[in-house]
């Protein structure tokens, strides 16, 4: 009997627990689904690593990535190279720097262009999205009007090729970093404003958009309060997805000779580019590069698979 | 004077074709001249099947969609011309319980958030303090703990959740709630809970009700007065008993022949109205009565030419039925190729019975 006693109280002491918690919302749901999830910690680890090493690379590099310390030792004509050695831990590049090095302090750049480049697509294409879906789920005949004009802007972007649309950006601006970034990142603008715009129109026909308008909910907070937050899910999950492509694309501006024009300074876009010539004899030093974006946007990826997961509220338990 | 009151009115939704300018190329007749009135006080229930526009007309009286035409005259102001402050200002006069108990509360929002957002825009309550005392109030009427207030949406059944969609209308105190379809999401043992508390809630503030729903038998239990819908128009209209009692519309009698009585003899004998054919579509609507095309009584004359207009045939009982009297008295039979089905006599029955059971 004392076992069942036993199972009673416990029993009591859980329900009396749910009672007295307070309620868990969305975000903390999905919180707490995204550690529980071995991708998402697997991606968060990578990307933790990769942040890590663009913050500090440039100070614990071993050498000066710019300098040709080892000048003397390197002959690509004549196919001679230097593999991974106790000094050079991945040996050295084409003009006899250190590869190492060069790879820490590269990631830094990689990161920025990646970062700022998705924040800047981010940005100005949810609040494009927003203003867009916002118009057409509550502003009536005009703010119809404004959606079409607006979408039928993205559309042309979007029907552009995502890199020549890039390449454009960037060879009107000039070559630096800067146009870098801002061409990634236009490029992601239509993908951000379409994401949210969809977002907010599905939302804008569910019933507790109608409850509060019928409550007398004024517009602007039920475009604020209600359409808006339970609109940005899959947008986060675009961002951290695009963090990914992002650093590919902008690899590949670097790649095709668009990225800075200070080809000494080291990222792995323009390092790639660099040992293309000599993949024949020294494959490896493309490898190193082509490793760190692979690995960086999977970690990207991995997170923002499980950000997808956790934030899907058909997935809820 | 009635309290609400609807005349003639129309919900047309354009259909529109376009690639850079959308063009109108026709109509959903979705509400199309609907004229009743809601007493004070009283239940108002709306029955008819999916697609019929109940529930398009329940969002009209609130503004929720545009009314293309007609009046709306709550109280003696007409909300269908209101500008759209002053008719935000009158919302909380006139609230809404929803169907989908989940779907209508913001999964984001905690009741807390949920029950004073009404509050804040009417300006209602001089801090959250007040409004959630004020709160507490209503949760207990409604039979909701008082720490539901930090909870969420997704925390609750679907009975609790409808008693935090009927609580969300309560904190306005309006006059008139327009409850749509206010159970058919739920399980029936919890149905006639949150009918009893609507039926509570009534008779202790006075409430008036606007009941949209497709289960008969629920829209007697609660209503006054219960108006038929077809294809966006009212056909029949009586108090509630009457309605039951002797159906005048061939559609009310086929609507009211598909409920089950609950004695097997009468159930097996009694007179059922099977309808042939789908219900039209409303971009397309039939000429002259909309039943028409699937009515067992139609007859030659008037039926496909004039459209019937409701008729009082006395004691508030209103058809919309050129051959009411007609078909009541007996005059008017059924055509032979209708679907009227009286089961066969017992005999045969029984002969079928045992040929299955061999």
């Amino acid at each position: 009997m004392s076992t069942k006693t036993d199972k009673i109280d416990r029993l009591a002491e859980l329900t009396a627990a749910a009672e007295t918690s307070a309620g868990a919302g969305l975000w903390v749901e999905a919180w707490r689904r995204l550690r529980a999830s071995k991708m998402a910690v697997i991606g968060a680890v990578v990307i933790g690593v990769f942040v890590v090493v663009a913050i500090v690379g440039p100070w614990v590099a071993p050498y000066d990535p710019t300098a040709q310390l080892w000048r003397g030792e390197v002959f690509p004509n004549q196919n001679v190279f230097v593999g991974p050695r106790g000094e050079n831990w991945l040996g050295l590049d084409h003009l006899g720097r250190d590869e190492f090095s060069r790879m820490l302090v590269g990631a830094r750049q990689t990161l920025l262009v990646g970062v700022v480049a998705t924040l800047l697509g981010f940005t100005v294409g949810a609040l494009i999205g927003g203003v867009s879906g916002a118009a057409l789920v509550l502003g009536g005949k005009v703010g119809q009007r404004i959606d079409t004009v607006v979408m039928r802007v993205i559309d042309i972007m979007l029907a552009l090729p995502s890199l020549l649309l890039a390449v454009s950006v960037a060879a009107v601006l000039g070559q630096s970093l800067t146009t870098v970034m801002i061409a990634v990142g236009v490029v992601q603008i239509p993908v951000f404003a379409r994401l949210l715009r969809g977002a907010m129109l599905a939302q804008g026909g569910a019933d507790y958009v109608l409850a509060a308008q019928a409550l007398g909910v004024r517009k602007r907070r039920i475009a604020l309060g209600h359409v808006l937050p339970n609109s940005l899910s899959p947008v986060i999950v675009q961002g951290t997805l695009s963090l990914a492509t992002a650093i590919i694309e902008a690899a590949a501006l670097s790649y095709l000779g668009l990225g800075n024009p200070d080809a000494a300074v080291p990222e792995w876009g323009v390092m790639l580019a660099q040992a293309q010539r000599f993949f024949d004899s020294a494959p490896m030093l493309a490898v190193y590069p082509a490793l760190g974006i692979i690995i960086t946007a999977l970690g990207f990826t991995l997170l923002g698979e499980a950000m997808r997961e956790a934030l899907d509220p058909k997935l809820r338990s | 004077m009635s309290l609400l009151e609807l005349n003639g009115v129309k919900v047309h939704f354009p259909v529109k074709k376009g690639v850079l300018f959308d063009r109108t190329v026709g109509h959903v007749y979705a509400v199309d001249g609907v004229s009743l009135s809601v007493e004070a006080g009283q239940t108002y229930g709306l029955v008819g099947e999916s697609g019929c526009g109940k529930t398009t007309l329940g969002r009209a009286i609130l503004r929720l969609v545009d009314i293309t035409d007609g009046e709306v005259v709550f109280d003696g102001t007409d909300l269908a011309k209101l500008p759209g402050e002053e008719m935000r200002r009158f919302r909380r006069r006139l609230q809404m319980v929803f169907q989908d108990p989940l779907g209508s509360l913001n999964p984001r929002q905690n009741i807390e958030s949920i029950l004073s957002e009404g509050m804040a825009a009417h300006g209602i309550g001089a801090d959250q303090e007040e409004r959630r005392e004020r709160i507490r109030e209503i949760l207990a009427r409604v039979g909701l703990p008082a720490n539901a207030l930090s909870r969420y949406p997704h925390e609750f059944s679907g009975g609790q959740r409808q008693r935090i969609g009927i609580a969300r209308a309560l904190v306005l105190e309006p006059d008139v709630i327009i409850c749509d379809e206010p159970v058919s999401a739920l399980d029936v043992s919890i149905q006639a809970q949150v009918i009893n508390l609507l039926e509570e809630l009534q008779e202790a503030m006075g409430l008036t009700y606007v009941v949209i729903a497709h289960d008969l038998a629920v829209v007697r239990h609660i209503s006054d007065v219960v108006g038929v819908m077809y294809l966006g128009s009212l056909v029949e209209e009586a108090p509630s008993d009457t309605l039951y009692a002797e159906p005048r519309h061939p559609y009310t009698r086929a609507l009211m022949s598909a409920v089950p009585v609950p004695d097997p003899e009468v159930e097996d004998n009694r007179e059922r109205i099977l309808l042939t054919g789908d219900l039209p579509s409303p971009a397309n609507p039939p000429a002259g009565c909309r039943f028409h095309t699937r009515c067992p009584w139609k007859q030659d004359t008037l039926c496909a030419t004039d459209r019937p207009e409701l008729r009082d045939l006395g004691g508030g009982h209103r058809v919309a039925c050129h051959w009411a009297e007609k078909i009541a008295d007996g005059t008017i039979r059924p055509s032979a190729n209708a679907a009227t089905v009286v089961p066969p006599p017992a005999a045969e029955r029984e002969e079928k019975e045992t040929a299955a059971a061999s």
